[in-house]
């Protein structure tokens, strides 16, 4: 078998040379080369003897009854192996990452367009499909429930037993009737996001195993392998330990692959057929696949002293999570607990919800409800300075939230905030030269020749964005490791093994830095993850360098002190003081005193640790508490020229600054900080899940744009690393805070540009052509 | 599914009159796109690619003003082999897809695909170009690239025809091309233009993509912008018209489109990026063409 991880592991170990690469370095990504070259074994690329295909097949309708399934066509095709319904489903008929609502397959009604209703495994994918379209469903068609309004106004029916609102949160914070009347200045907006795509090249893919034991095994491209693990086995009818995941080549995840898309499916059928069972989406299929970035409409209300100092914030937040529950109750907690931004805020009041409706369902997606509650606070920031004619940076520098002040929820935030700092950097940077550079791809409409420079104008924007890292609200964030340092053919060898998963981020090279700073050994081998070991949670949340990390690091360093102690006892020296290094046991000073290779040959070292965050509380009725464990901080300047006649746009450029406590690896570092803004460029200005009546009307890379190369200009970064306090090495989570200020970074430069007012993402040419040129 | 791979222009003739449903493949960017998505099943495919003559260009033999394109040239070869001979489908070739997909896509097939998008068509239609088809019964056609497009996707090939190459008069002036999209690269037209400025001929003429059912021209800005020049003895001299004729050009060319609301452009915008468009490209054309 092809494509698992056990590729990127093999040349992990071909990159161990004896130059060490500690935390700090940028050892190249072990499976940099083969993805370049086109050789790198993806999810989609898995083959077993004998596998068969599985086809999921979806429901066209939003909202429908279904009468009737007959299925006696399709099992009679020739090829055809098993055709399988919710009644085949043996255990619990539905999962859902946190709320179980989500039918594995449909049963009475669909709820959106693209649902599984039926499962066909044959002997040729072309043979499945064929076979899908014998299937007759006889549905009713029912009217959709679309607008998140009327799912909180409970007017509709209820899609659910418990009604349409998946979650809502109420946050009062100090005393906003008496605050508002201290206000020199009041702003109020509404501002709307539109529907993201994750976008990830891979589409969902694996491959299912039956195993011996009547279990299964699948490999597969995810996020999370515990909680898929668990929600499989509640609905495959089986104990956990006869489930078991192998992780498989991925190509990008960034929150869509952390709800089940094949798994299920796929081990039903081989369950079923006692066959391996390959499943593999085309481009259509992953768009209905998966869930997307929740649409977003935030009404706010900022009020400031004639010196720029923020009295309160209201805000009401409303995020449609679509047909099933997803992650949309975390996402609203995130979305609300930052919706007043890295500021100070001593009155605020925050209404958040997340609603049930018959669109796309939504979910994690880099950023996780930050990204709406950030275009929102930064484009309120920008009115505000606009209404006490202030200079827009200026007036976030004087509203920072200290360290030692409180957020919303009254939570003290004990580590940096340095925005200040970060907005010195945008600031200490040159802007690009005034004129447009006599290069037509630098120009809005690119190489199309829509300008020679006419309608062209320029403007800056900037923005500040922050995040919760890792899991909230009282979940116990952990992860785990184990370390074992053995001697094989006369080397030294670190084998690290956990369940974080690769998603592009750069996990493995990053564990076997960690690995070989703490032992001192070159040879580190990073196992592929699987459900062999602990739960390491998601690869989500900017949390896994940090949680991960920090269970590797925590491991290796209790291996290090069983390598000391070890040696104590043996050469019967005092080893307090002494430390690893490049093999050796050596004192303080450096000097000799034992090798490890020695001290281990004999006796391998093996050892499992877990690394806990710390600890956090569910909010209040008042939506106070401690909910968050760690927060990081980005900021943004986009230089952008706009054709305002056209109503196209071209970013000059990005600048971005970060702080990151420490870059484990700063290569690793600038690619995601590159791709996380270029991500929040897209939904500034393309990306969108078109959705009229519950339908998806561009699901596909045709008409779902996502930014080229020619799109996304070059990029400057400051990265700072002021040492958060209690990460490992200093750390901080890095992944998704480079995405949640460039959206309203480069709307801001447009609106610089334009004079337009610009309330929703993603800007379209026809919110910058004057309206009356448009009838 | 029945695989035919003629290699030559007369064995690919034979093939196609033997089995008119057999639908042609050159670069496959659209064929191959079709069938991924299962949107037809041919009964057969006529693989063009082994057919040298049809990756030819040079002057024609009936007309040496003009150039004679062979239908399976890429949008890559146009690029760096005719900027200077068809500036404006040079234009229009440095739009289209990505480089892979310049690498594959020919001309042929933007013909063959007959998209109201496709980004040959209004350069082609301002450039007055004829299309030469063939048939092994009864030999060669040449179309005007007027009478070309019937309908969405529909083109006035007969079963047995295939597209040979297409005929444009050479210039290196006068042409532009221009296209809207909401990214930069890689874009599907949501609407595009093109013109073609004749000061010796006393000529304009104009295309519009995907802005209609099928490709479209302007008559009424064309006779406007030509009557003009006349009237104002602006064809000589390097003469430009008066702001409020380019913009009523433009106006015009507006006027000519038959938009529709869709996922890339409402239709009020395509007409409004039309007239700005015309404007400025016919401006450009007029500069340059002295
Ligand atoms: C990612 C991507 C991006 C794209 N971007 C653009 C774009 O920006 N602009 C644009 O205009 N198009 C674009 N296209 C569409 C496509 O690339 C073009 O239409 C291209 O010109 C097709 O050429 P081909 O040789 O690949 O055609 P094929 O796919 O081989 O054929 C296309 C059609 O023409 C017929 N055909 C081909 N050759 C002949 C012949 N000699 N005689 C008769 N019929 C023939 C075929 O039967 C078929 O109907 C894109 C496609 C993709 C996949």
């Amino acid at each position: 078998m092809r494509g698992t991880t056990a590729d990127l592991d093999t040349a992990v170990r071909e990159l161990a040379r004896p130059v060490s690469y500690p935390v700090g370095t940028s050892p190249d990504r072990p499976d940099g080369p083969p993805k370049t070259k086109g050789e790198f074994a993806y999810s989609s690329d898995l083959w077993a003897q004998d596998m068969l295909w599985g086809r999921a097949l979806r429901s066209p309708h939003p909202y429908a009854r279904i009468r009737s399934l007959d299925i006696a066509a399709a099992l009679a095709q020739p090829g055809v192996h098993a055709v399988l319904t919710h009644e085949d489903v043996p255990g619990r008929k539905t999962y859902g990452l946190l709320i179980p609502d989500q039918p594995v397959l449909a049963h009475d009604v669909v709820r959106f367009q693209g649902e599984p209703v039926a499962l066909v495994a044959a002997d040729h994918p072309e043979t499945a499909r064929r076979a899908l379209d014998l299937i007759k469903v006889d549905y009713e068609p029912l009217e959709p429930v679309t607008d998140p309004e009327v799912s909180i106004a409970g007017t509709a029916p209820p899609l659910h037993p418990e009604g349409n609102i998946v979650a809502q949160l109420h946050i009062r914070h100090g005393d906003v009737a008496a605050a508002s009347e201290r206000a020199d200045v009041t702003v109020t907006g509404t501002y709307e996001l539109g529907m993201q795509d994750q976008a990830f090249l891979g589409p969902e893919s694996g491959l299912a195993l039956p195993s011996q034991d009547g279990g299964v095994e699948l490999f597969i491209a995810t996020q999370w392998l515990h909680a898929d693990r668990e929600q499989m086995a509640a609905s495959l009818g089986l104990s956990p330990e006869k489930v078991r995941l192998t992780s498989a080549g991925i190509g990008g995840a960034f929150g869509g692959r952390e709800d089940l898309s094949i798994q299920i499916h796929a081990c039903l059928l081989a369950l079923h057929t006692g066959r391996p069972i390959k499943m593999s989406y085309g481009r259509e299929e992953s768009f209905f696949g998966h869930v997307h970035r929740h649409p977003g409409r935030l009404e706010y209300e900022h009020g400031a002293t004639r010196d720029g100092i923020l009295t309160h914030v209201k805000a009401r937040v409303v995020l449609d999570g679509g047909a099933y529950a997803s992650t949309s109750r975390e996402v609203i907690v995130v979305a609300a607990t930052t919706a007043a931004g890295p500021y100070a805020v001593d009155h605020a009041e925050i209404d958040a919800y997340s609603t049930y409706t018959n669109n796309p369902p939504c979910g994690a997606m880099r950023g996780f409800g930050a990204v709406q509650s950030c275009f929102g606070y930064e484009s309120q920031m920008d009115k505000l300075a606009a209404a006490l004619d202030m200079d827009p940076v200026e007036l976030r520098r004087r509203n920072v939230l200290p360290t030692g002040g409180k957020t919303p929820t009254g939570q003290v935030v004990d580590v940096p905030v340095p925005v200040r700092e970060l907005l010195d950097q945008l600031e200490a940077m040159p802007l690009p030269p005034a004129e447009n550079p006599d290069e037509e791809r630098m120009r809005p409409g690119g190489v199309a020749n829509t300008t020679h420079g006419e309608g062209v104008r320029r403007g800056v924007g900037y923005a500040v964005g922050f995040k919760n890292i890792g899991f909230s609200s009282g979940a116990d964030d952990y992860s785990t490791a184990r370390v074992r340092l053995s001697v094989s053919r006369g080397e030294l060898t670190a084998e690290v093994h956990t369940a974080g998963l690769e998603v592009g981020q750069g996990l493995v090279v990053v564990q076997a830095q960690i690995a070989r700073t703490e032992l001192g050994v070159d040879h580190v081998l990073v196992l592929p993850a699987d459900t062999q070991i602990g739960n390491a949670g998601s690869s989500s949340a900017s949390r896994q360098s940090w949680l991960t990390g920090g269970a590797v690091q925590t491991t290796c360093a209790a291996v290090a002190a069983e390598v000391l102690e070890r040696t104590a006892q043996r050469l019967g020296v005092n080893t307090d003081r002494c430390r690893l290094d490049a093999g050796q046991i050596v004192t303080a000073a450096g000097d000799f005193v034992a090798s490890m290779v020695d001290i281990v040959a004999d006796e391998p070292i093996e050892l499992i640790r877990e690394y806990h965050a710390r600890k956090t509380t569910p909010l209040d009725a008042n939506g106070q508490g401690d909910p968050h464990w760690a927060f990081a901080f980005a900021a943004h300047r986009a230089v952008v020229d706009v054709d305002v006649e056209l109503g196209l746009v071209r970013v000059i450029e990005l600048a971005v600054a970060q702080d990151v406590g420490k870059a484990l690896n700063p290569k690793a570092l600038e690619g995601q900080i590159e791709g996380g803004s270029a991500q929040g460029l897209g939904l500034a200005l393309m990306e969108e899940i078109q959705v009229e009546d519950g339908c998806v009307r561009n699901p596909s890379f045709t008409d779902y744009l996502v930014p080229t190369i020619l799109d996304v200009p070059p990029m400057r970064l400051a990265i700072l690393e002021l040492p958060t306090p209690h990460g490992p090495y200093g750390l901080n989570g890095a992944g998704e805070p480079p995405t949640i200020s460039s959206t309203p970074a480069v709307v801001a430069a447009v609106r610089a540009a334009t004079g337009m007012p610009l309330p929703r993402v993603p800007v379209r040419p026809t919110d910058i052509v004057e309206a009356s040129l448009l009838t | 599914m029945e695989f035919l791979q003629p290699s030559d222009w007369q064995d690919a003739l034979a093939a196609k009159a033997a089995f008119p449903d057999a639908v042609p493949v050159r670069g496959g960017t659209d064929v191959m796109v079709e069938m991924n998505f299962d949107r037809g099943r041919p009964a057969a495919l006529l693989d063009l690619s082994h057919v040298k003559e049809l990756g030819e260009w040079g002057r024609d033999d009936t007309d040496d003003t003009c150039v004679r394109i062979g239908a399976g040239v890429t949008y890559t070869r146009v690029l760096r082999e005719l900027g200077t001979t068809v500036p404006g489908l040079a234009q229009a070739a440095r739009t289209v897809g990505s480089p892979q997909i310049r690498n594959r896509g020919t001309i042929g097939g933007n013909l063959g695909a007959a998209s109201p998008a496709g980004d040959c068509h209004p350069v082609l239609l301002a450039a007055d170009a004829v299309y030469e088809v063939e048939s092994a019964a009864r030999g060669v056609r040449r179309i005007g690239a007027d009478e070309f497009y019937l309908g969405p996707k529909r083109n006035s090939l007969d079963a047995d025809e295939l597209i040979r190459a297409i005929v444009v008069r050479a210039t290196d002036t006068g042409q532009q091309f221009a296209k809207i999209g909401t990214r930069n690269a890689m874009v599907i037209a949501a609407c595009s233009f093109a013109v073609a400025i004749n000061r010796e001929v006393r000529s304009v003429r104009t295309g519009i993509g995907s802005a209609g059912p099928t490709p479209l021209r302007a008559p009424e800005a064309e006779t406007y912008l030509t009557d003009m020049m006349t009237q104002g003895e602006l064809w000589e001299g390097g003469r430009l018209p008066d702001a409020d004729v380019l913009k009523r050009f433009g106006d015009l060319v507006a006027g000519a489109a038959r938009p529709i609301d869709d996922v890339r452009a409402t239709a009020a915008y395509r007409r409004h990026s039309l007239r700005v468009m015309a404007r400025r490209t016919a401006t450009w054309a007029l500069r340059q063409s002295c």
